[in-house]
């Protein structure tokens, strides 16, 4: 067997690139047939070596993916992504699923021992050669800015030579999206041939982390950098055992097109049914889920955007009325640009606007003045004389302070 | 009522790495006297260690995160913060929250905890070094024992720790409440000593004004994280709530001066205490003399009469000085009032502001 290796480290190595430019070069039906060739049966003998082998040691690697095959064919033999299928995703409605389905049992999330080696086909999401599964429609991601945050510092401190970090995202599921609420980043070594992921810390963390919040389950990882590399594939192997169908988000930290880019996406099987299958990573939508207090606290660190040295401080209880207030005007002068445009017809008339600024403008409320004049004048009573009181027990402590310590 | 929680101690590993990290990092802060790993502020410098505290986005979120997911109603959540120490600035780079303290898990143990974690967060680069640790506060109620508790052993582990104090509910008003508190090098002697009784306090002329300093909180923000908050701004809706500017507060001043009116309970009853006391004294002061009087008198008569006189009895032994009440709690009660009537003068400047602002818009309507 391990001579079997040896023989095709060489072959192994070359195997990805002349896999891609197949897969990019034919349509899926003539490669179909070519695989057609490739000895299968022989892939489910390995798998019980590779499956149960805890990815901790993503070992001998490079060849990980492609070494279980052991056939001698220039393709590897790919194998349906166990993750994806089971899971509730109303997704790939091709054929595939049946097949896969079959062949991944009863486990979910895991990586059953009777499904072919986990050798993936590192294809792009790229609705070219391949027969794209339609997209998991109703699969939002939600997101909390705190794990964009803390992406980002990560990226910033990775090791000398790392170009991208990943880590594990955790959250909750529900019927129709899946929020996420945490992460932390896992230390991993990659390189051209190979990646290392270190898992054994990743389950650590992840214990640490259950004990604060024992709601949280592992939902997916994210890496950031702006591309679907074949290494993302196998790492997404690594976490299909740990979350059923999980998820990959990417934070384009080398801002390409000038952005940060947020993606997400899941995996599914794409390929012929019964025969070759692969993994394509499908988009989802993302949305950004903020709580409250969490939209504060993001209004208020996104104004060291404006400040020189990215510094501010937190303000005062006048001065922010004062702030709030500056807001509103802004926006009314935006409204106001508007009706004036309206006006002189450079900008042609909208009726639902049109309802909102009515309704905008109906919202002071038409009180009588002397009632209002009655109303603000208790208000201000009320407020003063609790300044009042506040201030008396502020003395009245302070001379008792003083009388003690006679 | 708060449900005791964990007391925070500064993990020996966190005083084993500061011992030898910052080695360079204290001998350019002016202000510690000795090398970083001895740890005890020397209080007779004066001036406090740390003059600002600057805090990562990232840190804030994180807090906020942490309450809103796991704190409910009066229960605090607690956490600890890492980051490092420049000149006589603290900065927050990173925390992670600490888990809650439930009865079953009584087997919980807070220092593997942290190790562990810390020993975690080193692997993936993250500044391991322990600065403080962040308490959430239900309607800025957190001047506690526990809380000076906690805060003189970070500090005296630490010099520079900090505690911030989160206030979710005025947060959720409109404007993030994070303070940053030390314990005063005066109160720090007074822990030392562990003597709470009167006269140490006397001594330390320790008032209630005098027992926590605040820090200014500065927040800074990487570039790259500055870019993650344009894409941000692009992609999420516009916040149709503004919380600031609303006019039903009452409710939120409501609580605040239902609590400050529990602590002048409190802090009446003590004085009531601190009376008897006094009145006891002065009582058992007066029966002294007495006796003292009774009895020279007894011996002068003796001695008229050609008998040895009585012994002198231990005075001490037949009356008991009473016990002076602690002072402490009434210095820790006092500390909360003022803060509690900080808040309230506070809450009432900006609701005033807001009033005459709903006047001028009526006039306009008008």
């Amino acid at each position: 067997m391990a001579n079997k290796h040896k023989d095709l480290d060489h072959v192994v190595h070359i195997q990805p690139i002349v896999l891609l430019i197949f897969f990019n070069a034919l349509p899926s039906m003539p490669g179909s047939f070519f695989l057609d060739k490739m000895a299968t049966p022989a892939a489910p003998a390995s798998t019980p070596a590779a499956g149960p082998a805890p990815a901790a040691a993503p070992s001998a690697a490079p060849a990980t993916a492609p070494a279980p095959a052991p056939t001698p064919a220039s393709a590897p033999a790919p194998s349906p992504a166990p993750a994806p299928v089971a899971a509730p995703t109303p997704a790939p409605a091709s054929s595939s699923d049946a097949a896969a389905a079959a062949a991944t049992t009863a486990a979910p999330g895991q990586t059953p021992a009777s499904t072919p080696a986990p050798a993936q086909t590192p294809a792009q999401s790229l609705p070219g050669p391949a027969l794209p599964g339609p997209f998991p429609g109703g699969r939002v991601v939600r997101l909390h800015p705190v794990i964009l945050a803390s992406i980002v510092d990560s990226y910033e401190r990775r090791n000398e030579g790392a170009a991208r970090v990943i880590g594990t995202l955790l959250g909750t599921v529900d019927k129709h999206s899946v929020e996420v609420t945490n992460c932390f980043s896992v230390p991993h070594n990659e390189s051209e041939d190979e990646v290392a992921v270190d898992m054994e810390f990743a389950k650590n963390m992840y214990e640490l982390h259950k004990k604060v919040s024992p709601n949280e389950l592992i939902l997916g990882w994210y890496a950031t950098g702006h591309d679907i590399t074949e290494h993302s594939v196998l790492i997404h192997e690594y976490y299909s055992r740990e979350a059923p169908n999980p998820i990959h988000l990417t934070v384009d930290t080398s801002l390409q097109n000038g952005r940060m880019s947020i993606k997400a996406y899941v995996s599914t099987l794409m390929g012929v049914p019964g025969r070759t299958m692969g993994v394509m990573f499908t988009p989802l939508t993302v949305k950004y889920a903020y709580y409250d207090t969490e939209r504060i606290g993001v209004d208020l660190i996104m104004k060291t955007c404006f400040s020189p040295n990215r510094v501010i401080g937190l303000s005062s209880d006048l001065q922010q009325v004062g702030g709030a207030s500056a807001r509103i005007q802004d926006a009314l002068s935006t409204v106001l640009q508007y009706a004036e445009d309206v006006l002189s017809g450079k900008v042609s008339a909208d009726n639902t606007v049109g309802r909102f600024l009515m309704s905008l403008v109906n919202q002071v409320p038409k009180i009588v003045p002397d009632d209002f004049e009655t109303m603000l004048n208790s208000n201000i009573n009320d407020l003063l004389m609790v300044t009042y009181l506040a201030n008396l027990t502020q003395s009245q402590i302070a001379l008792n302070e003083k009388l003690v310590n006679l | 009522t708060h449900r005791p929680h964990a007391q925070m101690i500064p993990s020996a590993e966190a005083m084993a790495s500061r011992k030898e990290g910052t080695g360079s990092a204290a001998t350019s802060s002016s202000s510690t006297t000795g090398p970083a790993g001895k740890g005890k502020g020397k209080g007779g410098s004066g001036d406090s260690a740390v003059k600002q505290v600057q805090i990562d986005g990232l840190v804030v979120l994180k807090i906020i995160k942490h309450y809103q997911e796991e704190g409910q109603g009066t229960e605090v959540v607690q956490g600890v913060l890492l980051g490092l120490v420049v000149e006589d600035r603290l900065e927050i780079t990173n925390c992670f929250p600490f888990p809650q303290h439930t009865e079953d898990d009584a087997d919980f143990d807070e220092v593997q905890y942290q190790m562990e974690m810390m020993r975690s967060l080193r692997h993936v680069n993250i500044d391991h070094l322990h600065v403080g640790w962040y308490q959430s506060t239900y309607y800025g109620s957190f001047v506690t024992r526990a809380l000076l508790d906690s805060q003189f052993s970070y500090q005296h582990a630490i010099e520079e720790s900090v505690v911030l104090i989160y206030d979710p509910i005025k947060t959720a008003q409109g404007s993030l409440s994070l303070k940053a508190y030390r314990l005063t090098p005066k109160l720090m002697e007074v822990c030392k000593e562990k003597d709470f009784s009167p006269e140490a306090l006397k001594k330390g002329n320790i008032t209630f004004e005098h027992m926590f300093e605040e820090v200014p909180i500065v927040i800074k923000n990487s570039h790259l994280i500055n870019v993650l908050m344009w894409e941000l701004e692009k992609k999420s809706a516009v916040a149709d709530k503004h919380e600031l500017l609303s006019l039903a507060s009452s409710n939120h001043l409501g609580k605040n001066l239902q609590l400050l009116m529990d602590r002048v309970d409190e802090m009446s009853q003590d004085i009531v205490k601190y009376n008897t006391y006094m009145r006891n004294t002065s009582k058992q002061q007066q029966q002294k003399h007495q006796y003292q009087q009774r009895r020279q008198q007894e011996n002068m008569q003796r001695q008229s009469r050609g008998e040895p006189p009585l012994p002198e009895e231990d005075l001490s032994k037949l009356f008991k000085p009473p016990q002076p009440p602690a002072r402490m709690d009434s210095l820790l009660i006092a500390g909360q009032i003022n803060t509690y009537c900080q808040n309230i003068k506070e809450f009432t400047a900006q609701n005033l502001g807001k009033l005459f602002m709903a006047q001028a818009l009526q006039e306009y309507n008008n």
